[in-house]
C-alpha cells in the first residue's frame, strides 16, 4: 500500500516528463527509405542506401513538428546493378543534375490512435509537389519510430521519360516507405 | 486387344505444343539475355517466364497422361538396347522439362523478382532474395538449357533416322494428321 501511495505521484511526474519530450535525434541505423512498384504487374522492391533526416516531433505539440528528409538518389538499390545505372541516367532521376530528392514538412495532423499525417513538399528532378504522408508513431522509452507510406506518380516528376514513359511495363504508381527512428532530447525552448 | 500403334490425340497434341513452346522459349531466352535494359526487354523477360511456366504445366500434364497410358510400343525391328536408350532419353527429357522451368523460377525468386504468370497469377517465391544464389542459378538454368538442346538434337535425329533411313513407324506414332492404326499413312 505504501509503495503505491508514493509511486502514484512519481508516475504522474514521469508521465508529465514524457509529454515534454521531443524526438529530434535521428538514428540512421534504425531508419530507412524504400520503395515498391510494379513492373509487368510484378511487385518489385528497392531502397535508398543514403539519406539524411532531421526531425523534431513531440506528440503533445504537433503544431511545432518538423521534418526534412533528403535522399541521395544515386544511392538507389533496385537489386540489379544494370537498373541502378539506368535510373541514375537522364531519363529517370538524372542524378548529375538533380542528385537529391527532398521532403520538407509543412505541418502534421493527428489522426488519432498514434496515427498522424505529414503534409509537405516533395522535390524530385526540379518538380515540387504537395504530398501527404500518413505515418504511425511508436514510442519505446526515449526512442520513437515513425513508420509511413505514401504513393506518388512517377510521371508527375518525369521519372522515366522517353521509352520509359510507357506505363504498361513500369507502372506509374510508386510506393514510398519510410522509417525514421529518433531519440528524445529535452524540448527546445 | 492389340496395343495401340500410335500415341493418343492428347499425347500428340501435348508433345507438339511442348516442342513449339521450346522452339520459342529457348531462342527468346538467348536473345533477351543480350539486350540492354529497356521496356521491350522487361516484356520479353516476362513472356519468357510465362512460356516456361506453361511448359512446366504441360510437362505435368504429360506425366499424368503417362500414368494412365502406356506409350505405343516401338517397332520390334529396333534392337533392345536402342529401345532402352530411347526410353532413357525420354525420361531425361521429362526431367529437364520440369527442372529447367523450376531453375528459372528459383532464379527469379533469388533475384527478388517474383514470377507473375500471364501478369495475373503470382507464384510463391521458392527462396529468399540472394544475389549470389541468383547468379549461380542463372548459370545452372543456362547449362541445363544447353543440355536440353543437346538431348532434343538427339531426339530429333533419332526420329528422322527411323523415319527416313530405317523407314519404320517410330515417328508415325507421334505424328498428327495420321489415321489411327494405319502405319502407311
Amino acid at each position: 500500500m505504501r509503495i503505491s501511495h508514493y509511486s502514484l505521484p512519481l508516475f504522474l511526474l514521469l508521465a508529465h516528463g514524457a509529454q515534454a519530450v521531443e524526438f529530434n535525434t535521428v538514428q540512421p541505423a534504425g531508419s530507412m527509405v524504400a520503395f515498391a512498384y510494379k513492373q509487368m504487374n510484378v511487385p518489385m522492391e528497392g531502397k535508398f542506401g543514403k539519406f539524411s533526416a532531421s526531425i523534431a516531433f513531440d506528440p503533445e505539440r504537433i503544431q511545432s513538428a518538423q521534418a526534412r528528409i533528403e535522399v541521395d538518389l544515386a544511392s538507389i538499390d533496385t537489386g540489379f546493378s544494370e537498373s541502378d545505372d539506368e535510373v541514375a541516367g537522364k531519363l529517370w532521376f538524372n542524378t548529375k543534375a538533380f542528385p537529391v530528392a527532398q521532403f520538407v514538412s509543412g505541418g502534421v495532423k493527428a489522426l488519432g490512435n498514434n496515427r498522424f499525417e505529414a503534409l509537405g513538399k516533395l522535390t524530385i528532378k526540379g518538380r515540387v509537389l504537395d504530398v501527404v504522408a500518413p505515418f504511425t508513431f511508436k514510442q519505446e522509452g526515449r526512442v520513437a519510430v515513425f513508420d509511413g507510406t505514401f504513393s506518388l506518380k512517377r510521371l508527375d516528376y518525369a521519372i522515366g521519360e522517353g521509352i520509359w514513359s510507357d506505363l504498361s511495363t513500369v507502372a506509374n504508381e510508386i510506393q514510398i516507405k519510410f522509417r525514421i527512428t529518433a531519440a528524445a532530447a529535452p524540448a527546445k525552448k | 486387344m492389340t496395343p495401340a500403334t500410335r500415341y493418343t490425340a492428347t499425347a500428340i497434341a501435348l508433345h507438339w505444343l511442348t516442342a513449339l513452346l521450346i522452339a520459342a522459349t529457348f531462342p527468346l531466352g538467348l536473345y533477351m539475355h543480350g539486350l540492354a535494359l529497356s521496356p521491350f526487354k522487361l516484356q520479353l523477360v516476362s513472356y519468357h517466364k510465362w512460356l516456361g511456366v506453361t511448359i512446366f504445366l504441360l510437362a505435368l500434364a504429360r506425366l499424368a497422361w503417362r500414368l494412365g497410358h502406356a506409350p505405343p510400343p516401338l517397332p520390334d525391328t529396333i534392337p533392345a538396347w536402342q529401345q532402352r536408350a530411347a526410353q532413357g532419353l525420354h525420361h531425361l527429357l521429362y526431367v529437364l522439362l520440369l527442372v529447367i522451368p523450376l531453375s528459372g523460377w528459383l532464379m527469379s525468386s533469388a533475384k527478388g523478382v517474383p514470377v507473375v504468370y500471364l501478369g495475373m497469377v503470382q507464384l510463391p517465391d521458392l527462396v529468399g532474395k540472394d544475389k549470389a544464389l541468383g547468379e549461380m542459378l542463372e548459370g545452372i538454368h543456362e547449362m541445363l538449357n544447353f543440355g536440353l538442346m543437346g538431348l532434343v538434337g538427339m531426339h530429333v535425329a533419332a526420329a528422322l533416322k527411323h523415319h527416313f533411313i530405317d523407314k519404320d513407324t517410330t515417328l508415325l506414332r507421334m505424328l498428327p494428321f495420321g489415321k489411327r492404326g494405319n502405319h502407311e499413312n
